[in-house]
């Protein structure tokens, strides 16, 4: 499904990650963890085509050149990302947004527009999923959201446009345990043999809810670990700062933390 | 991705509506004096008081001086190379019915999406179609007369109802009121004349289309909207104008008058010329609107969705005489390349318990430049008086220009006014939300503008919701419902 060989990003000349290799295949979940600044983010941002990164590396994604495309393309092409910080867009209802973007899949899929009513339908069911208030529809994107409704809903939107890889940043930052249940529940909902999710977190907590098949640690732009479930609770125990203490050759200070 | 590039091709869409139809016209010599409009008021069979107003006008507008204040820049207008009155000729003569218009009349609206004719008409709206200095036609005018409505060109109404245009005429905004507004008063030549007796609901939308096709001529229309006790009308206005090099003068006075527990609503879709991309030609768009809730309970409600013009100057205003009489104003405005808007609007307090409300959308992309001017006056006799204003702005790139400048004089420490202003820049982070969901920035783009723009929509008439919506390069779907 996912394949990353030695990827490295610049942002205004500094080097994030610096050489991440990876392998994600159809139906696993992979956990990516680290310390702040560690690089995570900056990965998911990369893989979904954010601008301003200069970019070296390979990415194949279903064995296409995925650094090649666009954001929108990725995106009808089945790739994901669940926002750590979802962006407001006042005055765009949440369910004309869906039905846009739902569209542009379904078209680079074959399938035909769905109708306001089709989708009413299949939103109101998958709402279920993340036990979303009904209300939720006809309010602007994220406008007004509390964070655990920004949250919320973007498991939801990840459950309505379906992806085959879906890439969630720090979902679980900002949610008390009981919203942490809710979107936790909604993903494992969404896991299945054809789907490949890589969840970033900070903390293990999340990982007690959605249990990954690998969990790798990234420290200072590299894979510095890669171990099943279990590193997590090490990690949780030891903390980053020991992990980071074994690596070979540390960055200069200066790159290390600051981003 | 390259956002300016797609700001760039989403507001570059071509003018749809510059072609010029071949008319043949009845033209007044170039340039201004009293001959020229003893000559006006000749072809339109005035009489004598109409005349007399005309030349008090002229003769005060002599000892103005054009106004410079406003955030706009142009050089100078030669107001004697102008036209002041060109009209298409009839081709039969004697009382015009629609059946008679022109065809090749009947066909310049087709091509701009307006029916004369009344039983195409789906949506029930009643059109009086101006084309340069004169109405070519109004589309339901018996089916009005049935309840009692009377709609018809201003000219029409000059002959057929003297005493309520004697009555109204001027009384909103004076032939002394500004520089603009007193050259109208001297050289209008035609517009539309709406009257809904009391306690009357008119039963249809009316509207009028402006449409300016001669070359070198001016538009100076004067329109005029009285709403009796009790009575209710909703109005629309669109206008377009073909592409030409050199800049057209449209200065155009509107006058609203609500009595007692009264309802106007006046939607305008302005959509001239806005000049090419480097900002030659274009109208300029000088316009007086204003409104008197002359009754108590009674209420004036201003909608305006501005898209082009190479300049604007406008404030369609309220006065709120009658107790607990409600003023409303709902603008977009957008410029794109050279346009230049200044535009907003006055709350004028009088009456006790008074409210007004003003949203303002400015958008700005290209080099355009967007000014909101407004002022919110609460004389010591409005006690109880509140307003409510917000304005914001949008800006599509860095070369553009958003300025607010809101005046506000407060002489009833009862009254209460609140100001909400906000200037955002359209986000990178908006687009790659959406981008990254699969939806092309260029839909993008636009539905951010278009969600931006929503609240001032959704005060509009259905029919011009989705007008306005196209011309912001928008699908219907976005923002309606």
């Amino acid at each position: 499904m996912l394949d990353i060989k030695d990827l490295h990003a610049k942002v205004l000349g500094r080097e994030i990650l610096r050489g991440i290799s990876l392998q994600v295949n159809a139906g696993e979940v992979h956990a990516i963890m680290g310390p702040n600044g560690s690089g995570k983010s900056t990965l998911a941002q990369v893989l979904a085509g954010r601008d301003g990164y200069d970019v070296t590396g390979e990415v194949l994604y279903k064995g296409k050149n995925l650094l090649a495309m666009s954001p929108e393309d990725r995106a009808v092409a089945g790739v994901f990302l669940a926002f750590q910080y979802p962006i407001e867009i006042p005055g765009v209802g949440n369910l004309y947004f869906l039905r846009t973007a739902l569209n542009a899949v379904r078209k680079q899929r074959g399938l035909e527009d769905l109708d306001a009513m089709d989708f009413l339908a299949h939103a109101k069911e998958r709402m279920k999923l993340v036990e979303m208030d009904q209300s939720f529809m006809t309010r602007s994107v994220n406008e007004g959201f509390s964070g655990g409704e920004k949250k919320r809903n973007e498991i939801f939107q990840m459950a309505i446009l379906e992806p085959k890889l879906a890439i969630l940043d720090e979902t679980d930052s900002g949610l008390d345990i009981d919203a942490l249940r809710v979107v936790a529940a909604g993903v494992n909902a969404l896991r299945s043999k054809d789907r490949a999710m890589l969840v970033i977190t900070h903390y293990q907590r999340l990982l007690d809810y959605i249990v990954p098949d690998h969990v790798h640690v990234i420290a200072s732009g590299r894979i510095v670990k890669s171990g099943t479930k279990d590193l997590a609770l090490e990690l949780e125990k030891h903390g980053y700062t020991e992990l980071e203490q074994q690596l070979p050759a540390r960055p200069s200070p200066a790159l290390g933390g600051a981003l | 991705m390259n956002v300016q590039t797609e700001i760039r091709d989403l507001t570059n869409q071509e003018y749809k509506y510059g072609f010029v139809t071949d008319l043949e016209t009845d033209v007044v010599p170039r340039g201004l004096n009293e001959n020229v409009i003893r000559l006006i008021s000749a072809k339109k069979n005035e009489p004598e008081w109409m005349l007399d107003g005309r030349l008090r006008a002229y003769r005060h507008w002599l000892t103005l001086e054009e106004p410079r204040w406003q955030n706009v820049h142009y050089g100078p207008i030669d107001y004697q190379d102008i036209i002041y009155y060109a009209a298409p000729k009839p081709k039969t003569a004697g009382p015009k019915s629609l059946d008679e218009v022109d065809p090749e009349m009947v066909a310049m609206f087709n091509k701009l999406g307006i029916s004369l004719a009344e039983q195409e008409r789906l949506s029930g709206i009643a059109v009086d179609a101006i084309v340069d200095s004169v109405s070519v036609g109004t589309t339901f005018k018996k089916k009005l007369a049935e309840v009692g409505v009377i709609f018809c060109s201003f000219s029409e109404a000059v002959q057929d109802h003297p005493d309520l245009v004697k009555k109204y005429l001027g009384s909103v905004v004076p032939y002394t009121d500004n520089y603009f507004a007193t050259l109208n008063s001297a050289v209008f030549t035609d517009g539309s004349f709406c009257f809904i007796p009391k306690g009357v609901r008119c039963p249809m939308e009316l509207s009028t289309y402006f449409r300016i096709n001669a070359a070198d001529t001016g538009q100076f229309e004067r329109t005029l909207i009285i709403a009796e006790d009790a009575a209710y009308v909703s109005y629309l206005e669109g206008c377009t104008a073909p592409i030409r090099d050199k800049n057209q003068l449209h200065a155009a006075v509107v006058e609203l008058v609500a009595l007692e527990g009264a309802q106007i609503k006046y939607s305008t879709v302005q959509n001239w010329y806005p000049g090419d991309k480097d900002g030659k030609g274009g109208i300029y768009n000088f316009v007086t609107k204003r409104g008197k809730c002359a009754g108590a309970n009674s209420k004036i409600s201003w909608t305006q969705v501005e898209t082009g013009s190479a300049i604007t100057w406008k404030y369609p205003s309220v006065i709120l005489q009658g107790d607990n009489s409600v003023g409303e104003f709902h603008s977009v405005a957008l410029t794109n390349n050279r346009q230049q808007a200044d535009t907003g609007t006055k709350m004028i307090h009088i009456g006790k318990n008074t409210r007004s409300t003003i949203l303002s959308k400015g958008i700005s992309a290209g080099r355009g430049q967007n000014t909101y001017r407004g002022l919110v006056k609460i004389l010591k006799s409005a006690s109880g008086a509140r307003n409510h204003t917000q304005c914001d702005s949008l800006l599509l790139g860095d070369q553009c220009g958003a300025h607010t400048f809101p005046y506000v004089e407060v002489k009833n420490p009862t009254a209460k006014v609140e100001h909400e202003a906000s200037t955002s820049k359209i986000g990178e982070d908006q687009l790659f939300y959406c981008q990254q969901r699969g939806i092309r920035q260029e839909d993008a783009v636009s539905m951010i503008v278009n969600g931006f723009c929503r609240e001032v929509f959704k005060e509009l008439p259905m029919e011009f919701a989705v007008e306005a919506q196209k011309l912001l390069g928008v699908s219907l779907e976005g923002c309606v419902g």
